[in-house]
């Protein structure tokens, strides 16, 4: 245990500020996403989460082009996207698929076009790289508190929401008769996600806050059907996968090519399948069809 | 007329990589717009959007190990279109598309970070560059996309019936599960060709963006296909001539242009598309 202790936590490890810096960002972020992810599973809203980053992304690079630090341009388009896409919303499940996928490529667009711009006005094509893959070993520390202010601040309403949450996720037909305004939660609902996936992307970048989104939320619905624990198996597979990024990130500057480090989101995206398919040998069938048995007595 | 000169400039076509670029790109229009025919009609807008993007894992991948980036591109779009419908469940498959979608993409930052290939390689593949398609690649892709051709024709009466009626299509003995494989196989070769000519952000637009346009428009599946195989190579045509003028990504003006058509359609479309064509498209009409 010894010999292994420092091989696993290579020197350093904790007495780096920007590695504890991650550390605390990561936890954060995994929770929160962890938790959201969960309502996302059973709510089928995969490809809104995802497309939710992506139009964050578009953001960020615009955010870049006038100066902003890119957090804000994540934030603001994360979250009038979501409710752009929420309002549009068509009862029809693919409809408002074709109408995501529509905003979605014309936000890429235009974001194809700032960072061409970022590119070509900063003279470096790094940003792009940044906003697309992130890097949480560089993040600006005095973001930490912002970025740890809103995650916490998107698990409290999620408490408060929780219930009506829910019902109207498994039935929203049973939650309109019990008096649930199904619009407005799901209105709210989509605020929260977009600041949990931007949050995400800051951490992990654009092209992978979808990781910790979906992953554990869907290992930890195959491991119960109760909502409450399948919250905190979430978080905490999140958590784990996060940490364990971050610990093998920091190792890798000592492996090939020497120096430069293997990205936090291959490790972190690598062990989220692990778990997801762990659960799918522990359990044969995804529960959330049980959630909402359970749910509707 | 000196303004039309700026946007046609008349020395375009004789630059060898435009001609290249205008192939691929009217190859790929084509092929797009017919998969994207079925790819809005069976409900496969997230998959479309995920395989472009694990294609690209691919061919950074390739760039590492030093072989045609295509290659790496159809291995990981195919690849990945094959383990969405193997693990994916009837009906639903938007969580294992997305977890299939960012292990392929942490693999490709890992490949990026290894190769340090991040500034030049990958922005042209994610974005698309005009000079991206060489003469031997032209080949390739229209190789490639006459195979996918020739896979549609030949499955396309089961493939409309099990994407409009999955019931009706089981009961005649259709294996929904293996024509869905092969589809999204389709699928994944069709983004893999299109990747190097619009971007693996934006080919996606591309596949749905002329066929979601066209529900709005006409019912009739032939049409339908015709005119979605025509505004795409409209978009195609026009974005690879504005991107020659202004240098910009052509991705931009390929998302650009058919999120403009699509709206024009939209609004002056009267009904909601989709459930009509279903319901024009009764069994006995197959």
């Amino acid at each position: 245990m010894r010999g292994f202790f420092p091989i696993f936590f290579a020197p350093g490890f904790f007495t780096s500020s920007q590695v504890v810096n991650a550390l605390w960002v990561g936890t954060f972020v995994a929770a929160v996403s962890g938790m959201i992810g969960v309502f996302v599973v059973i709510r089928g809203q995969s490809f809104v989460g995802h497309a939710l980053t992506d139009l964050g992304a578009t953001g960020a690079s615009g955010a870049f082009l006038i100066g902003l630090n890119i957090w804000y341009g994540f934030l603001s388009f994360g979250l009038l996207a979501g409710a752009g896409v929420e309002l549009m919303g068509d009862k029809n499940h693919r409809s408002r698929d074709i109408a995501t996928g529509i905003i979605l490529s014309f936000a890429m667009g235009l974001g194809a076009l700032f960072l061409y711009f970022d590119t070509i006005t900063s003279n470096n094509a790094t940003v792009s790289m940044l906003v697309l893959f992130g890097s949480i070993f560089v993040m600006d520390p005095t973001m930490t508190p912002i970025v740890i202010g809103v995650g916490l601040a998107t698990i409290v309403l999620l408490g408060v929401l929780y219930r009506p949450l829910i019902l109207s996720s498994v039935n929203p037909e049973i939650a309109r008769t019990r008096g649930v305004p199904v619009r407005l939660v799901g209105l709210i609902f989509m605020i929260l996600l977009a600041a949990a996936v931007e949050d995400g992307a800051l951490v992990l970048g654009a092209l992978l806050s979808t990781a910790l989104l979906i992953g554990p939320a869907a290992a930890a619905v195959r491991l119960t059907s109760r909502t409450g624990l399948a919250l905190i198996w979430a978080a905490g597979m999140g958590i784990l996968a996060t940490w364990l990024g971050i610990i093998l990130a920091y190792d890798s500057y000592e492996w090939p090519p020497y120096g430069r480090g293997w990205p936090v989101s291959f490790f972190t995206a690598v062990l989220i399948l692990v778990f997801y398919l762990v659960s799918h040998f522990i359990s044969k069938r995804s529960r959330w069809l049980l959630i909402r048995e359970v749910n509707e007595k | 007329m000196s303004f039309l000169f700026q946007i046609f400039q008349p020395n375009m076509l004789s630059q060898p990589f435009m001609v290249n670029a205008f192939l691929s790109g009217s190859i790929v229009a084509v092929l797009a717009a017919i998969v994207g025919f079925f790819v809005i009609l069976r409900g496969y807008t997230f998959a479309a959007h995920a395989l472009p993007k694990i294609g690209f894992a691919g061919a950074s991948g390739a760039v590492m190990f030093g072989v045609n980036p295509l290659i790496g591109l159809v291995v990981f779009a195919v690849s990945g279109a094959l383990s969405i419908g193997l693990l994916g469940k009837r009906g639903r498959h938007d969580v294992i598309t997305a977890l299939v979608l960012v292990v392929a993409l942490g693999t490709g930052a890992l490949f990026l970070v290894i190769t340090d290939n991040y500034a030049t390689g990958a922005y042209a593949l994610l974005f698309g560059q005009l000079v991206g398609v060489s003469g031997s690649e032209v080949v390739e892709i229209a190789i490639l996309g006459v195979i996918c051709i020739g896979v549609l024709s030949f499955l396309y009466r089961p493939l409309l019936f099990a994407s409009i009626l999955q019931e009706g299509a089981e009961a005649r003995g259709i294996s929904i599960r293996l024509l869905g494989m092969v589809f999204l196989v389709v699928v994944g070769i069709t983004t893999a060709i299109t990747v190097p000519v619009v971007g693996a952000l934006l080919s996606f637009s591309l596949m749905i963006g002329p066929a979601a346009t066209t529900q709005y428009v006409t019912h009739h599946p032939f049409r339908s296909m015709g005119l979605s195989v025509s505004i795409s190579l409209f978009t195609v045509w026009s974005a690879l001539t504005l991107a020659y003028d202004t240098g910009w990504p052509i991705g931009f003006f390929v998302a650009a242009i058919s999120a403009i058509i699509y709206c024009l359609a939209r609004f002056t479309a009267k009904r909601n598309p989709i459930t009509f064509v279903r319901s024009q498209m009764k069994p006995k009409n197959l």
